[in-house]
């Protein structure tokens, strides 16, 4: 099962690093938001999955939680991973939005120049 | 040059009294060692400085690091003197007096630490007041340059050095000099002696100017003369002298050593004397003929005798008193008639007859002649040269050559302009008059201590040359006697062959400068090379700073992942990855798709070109994570990436309203790499989440939170426990995270286009 679930995060990453390489902002974001999930599946993995997953709670009545029950601790780190990672990925959406409005291109290459140009209108 | 100064400026300035009166007392502070050093003892004084690397500031005088002390201290009386007048009421005085000084303070340590690092450190300081002094005019683009490459060039060799002063410590155990003299073996039958002598060879080679690193001598020239006559003829460039000097117990003997020094020295001493006999400027002139003085101390450091070292050691005395008073006789000229050009001076001995005969003194000393020190100087060079054991000819042809060429160039110095017709005289509009006292006392008092020497030269032996040979070749004994009169033997013969020869030069010297002038279009130039290799560097620099920084998002991510790739891809390789055997068990047809959906969503993703379609892939994407935590236990996990991939698509099309469609993909070549990358990429993360998954884990925390959740925290939920109980500050954390994205989002929604908000 380990194996399985490593070539599956293995596979997100490729697909989330290729996307970051395009020039193009959007794509970009989506290969941002591919890497966060491959991460967090990462974490999980790390932990050591449960055949058969039993939630980490502790049954009505009882002080400890029975039997084999799933990693608490990663659950715990990915839930923070996650609502950071909607975080930069909000973020990263509107900055886009903002730089399209002002240089009228996603194209980061097209972004340098048009930034070097503003410079030298200022100068 | 004669605008520095105002004729009318008082002398009497703190700027122009202090230096020589410093300079005076450290001149008395040594000569009370004289006694005991001539006997034959040595002076160490230590105090720690980097106890914890056992570095101490340490110094130690001897034969060799007294004389020297005494040369820089003594000249340097004089020097500072001389400048106090010739700089007086410029207004950038002050500094040039402080820079003076630190030299001078900078280069007696260099002369007299112990220590090899401290040897270093004052080394490198002598190299940067150089820096200043040589810049002093900053406004001149030639002075900047030629401060530059001074900087360049002796900075560099002193950083091979450094390596090699590294290297002797590691072999030797001791950075100490005094310690290392009796340890000259270790060093020679190291195997790291060849790199410590190449490197030892650069710092010295470049710091006295031996060619190919000569060029930027005469370039220093154009630093004001006072720093000419005591940095770049009396007191820097002997650094290298010195190291080699100093070096020569340790590293001295083989015949890497003999033939390097002989071919380096014999090669700069008549092509600098050659180069001197071709300048129009007197101060180019006796730049050029301290190459050749410097070159002559090379070539007779080579040997080990008692009369290369007893040579060297007088030549150094002879050449820092000529040599000083000639650039300070040609510094009262040029103060006086406002130029330097040989060409146009002459008949100025009516005029300024003390600087006159003061300067003569100087050049006979210089030619050689009977009965100054420069006379027995070169008797010691001949008989030295005759019984050197590199080859006779080569080192006595080299002398042969250099002596003569120095006769005629003494007479172009000191001859001509003074005795000389008058008829290229440039007109003033005052009457050329002496120089006055403090600029005079110089040349005087060197020109004097020429014949001095040459009528007492036991007083010199007692005082210098022994111990110098003795500090150099551990022996006193082996020192050779310093005759005026030796009686008729072959030296003297050389000796009168020397003068007419010369003589012959100087009568020809008007025609073979005008030849030499038109070869010399034809030489190769250093110092033209020097600044293509400067535009090439810069260049170099350019383009690798245009490679590696290029502003090019993808190719830094590029960059980045790559390393990634192939620092942790290579230490698996390198180490070997365990994986055991693939765990595979319990693998259901439901588990088969919740993986699969997960990655064909991002399948989509990477192929599509609708905005839609990407979008439609990430969240199938989602949904599969978010199943997976189902699948294993995460409930909640799976609730919070339901909802945020939910929010992620609203937030997205929101956003496509305002956002163009994708681009078509562009056949770019870069594709193919940017898959490599990404595959192995993947590769690696995959091998990592396997590695880490095959080896046992440490559960004391989980069984900490199961244990104590419920008991302490009172939940249930142990997930959430650990969230708002035991982790809540990370959760505040967290929390401020979002809210600032969301502050700065709305921020950057609300502001209108740049320059329109405020």
């Amino acid at each position: 099962m380990e194996t399985l679930l490593a070539i599956t995060i293995g596979c997100l990453v490729a697909a989330g690093v290729y996307l970051m390489l395009a020039r193009d902002m959007l794509r970009f974001l989506f290969g941002l938001t591919l890497i966060s999930n491959a991460v967090n599946l990462a974490i999980f993995a790390s932990g050591r999955i449960t055949v058969g997953g039993v939630p980490p709670l502790v049954p009505e009545g009882e002080k400890y939680p029975v039997g084999d029950v799933a990693n608490a601790l990663p659950q715990a780190l990915i839930l923070t991973a996650i609502v950071i990672g909607f975080g930069l990925f909000a973020f990263s959406l509107v900055l886009a939005m903002r730089a399209y409005s002002e240089l009228g291109t996603l194209d980061t290459d097209a972004m340098l120049l048009a930034e070097s140009n503003d410079e030298g209108d200022k100068a | 040059m004669a605008q520095n100064s105002d004729q009318s400026a008082s002398f009497w300035t703190a700027a122009s009294i202090v230096p020589p009166l410093i300079a005076a007392g450290l001149f008395a502070f040594f000569l009370s060692f004289l006694h005991p050093i001539s006997a034959g003892e040595s002076v160490r004084h230590a105090w720690e400085w980097i106890p914890s690397m056992g570095v101490e500031l340490s110094f130690f005088i001897d034969g060799l690091s007294l004389t020297f002390a005494l040369l820089i201290s003594g000249i340097g009386v004089l020097v500072m003197l001389f400048s106090g007048k010739y700089m007086a009421g410029n207004p950038q005085h002050g500094r040039f007096s402080m820079y003076l000084v630190s030299f001078m303070l900078a280069m007696l340590g260099l002369v007299l630490s112990d220590n090899l690092l401290g040897l270093f450190v004052f080394w490198e300081l002598t190299t940067i007041t150089s820096f200043l002094l040589i810049g002093f005019n900053h406004d001149s683009k030639l002075s900047q340059r030629s401060a530059m490459q001074a900087l360049l060039v002796t900075g560099t060799g002193g950083l091979a050095m450094l390596a090699g002063f590294l290297l002797i410590g590691s072999v030797s155990g001791t950075m100490e000099l005094s310690e290392l003299r009796g340890m000259g073996d270790i060093l020679r039958d190291s195997p790291m002696y060849l790199p410590i002598l190449l490197l030892v060879l650069a710092g010295a080679f470049t710091k006295s100017a031996q060619f190919p690193f000569h060029f930027w001598l005469p370039n220093a020239m154009a630093a004001p003369t006072p720093v000419s006559a005591y940095l770049h003829s009396a007191t820097m460039v002997k650094g290298g002298v010195y190291l080699l000097a100093r070096m020569h117990p340790n590293l001295s003997g083989t015949d890497v050593w003999l033939w390097t020094l002989v071919v380096f020295g014999a090669f700069t001493t008549v092509f600098a004397s050659v180069l001197a006999l071709k300048q129009n400027d007197l101060k180019q002139t006796l730049a050029y003929t301290t190459l050749m003085a410097l070159g002559a101390l090379v070539l007779f450091l080579a040997a080990p005798g008692g009369y290369a070292i007893t040579a060297m050691a007088t030549f150094l005395v002879v050449h820092s008193l000529y040599k000083a008073a000639l650039f300070l006789m040609i510094g009262c000229v040029d103060h006086s008639t406002g130029t330097r050009d040989a060409r146009r001076l002459g008949g100025l001995i009516r005029r300024m007859p003390i600087t006159g005969v003061a300067g003569g003194l100087a050049a006979l000393s210089m030619a050689g002649m009977y009965p100054f020190i420069g006379f027995i100087g070169k008797e010691l060079l001949y008989k030295a040269g005759l019984e050197s054991p590199a080859s006779v000819l080569i080192v006595t042809g080299a002398i042969f050559l250099a002596s003569a060429l120095m006769f005629a160039v003494a007479g172009v110095v000191a001859l001509k302009p003074f005795w000389g017709s008058a008829a290229h005289m440039p007109q003033l509009d005052r009457p050329i008059r002496e120089a006055p006292i403090p600029m005079l006392a110089g040349p005087v008092i060197l020109g004097v201590a020429g014949l001095f020497f040459g009528l007492n030269s036991h007083a010199l032996q007692h005082a210098v040359t022994d111990p110098i040979v003795g500090a150099v070749l551990g022996d006193m004994e082996k020192a050779k006697d310093l005759h005026l009169w030796a009686g008729v033997n072959m030296a003297l013969y050389l000796s009168l062959a020397t003068f007419a020869t010369g003589l012959v030069l100087y009568l020809f010297h008007k025609t073979l400068r005008e030849r030499l002038i038109a070869a010399g279009e034809r030489l190769m130039s250093f110092d033209a090379k020097w600044d293509s290799l400067l535009v090439a560097i810069n260049a170099g620099a350019v383009k690798v700073t245009a490679l590696i920084q290029p502003g090019i998002l993808s190719r830094y991510l590029l960059v980045v992942f790559s390393t990634i790739t192939l620092a942790i891809g290579g230490t698996i390789l390198a180490r070997g990855l365990d994986i055991g055997t693939p765990v595979l068990d319990g693998i259901t047809y439901v588990h088969l798709i919740v993986f699969g959906l997960t990655v064909s969503g991002a399948f989509v993703a990477v192929i599509t070109n609708s905005r839609i379609a990407a979008i439609a892939g990430l969240g199938v994407t989602g949904i599969g994570v978010a199943l997976v935590f189902i699948q294993f236990g995460a409930p909640d996990v799976a609730i919070t990436q339901i909802l945020v991939e939910m929010l992620v698509v609203v937030l997205f099309s929101v956003a496509a309203l305002k956002l163009p469609t994708l681009p078509q993909r562009l056949p770019f070549h870069n594709r193919g790499l940017h898959a490599i990358v990404a595959i192995g990429l993947g590769a690696v993360v995959t091998g990592v989440v396997i590695g880490i998954t095959s080896v046992p884990l440490n559960m004391n925390l989980t069984e900490y939170f199961e244990k104590y959740s419920y008991p302490i925290a009172h939940g249930k939920n142990i997930v959430n426990v650990i969230l708002v109980d035991f982790r809540a500050f990370d959760t505040f954390g967290e929390i401020s995270v979002v809210a600032v994205a969301a502050i700065s989002a709305y921020a950057l929604l609300k502001q209108r286009k740049s320059g329109g908000t405020s």
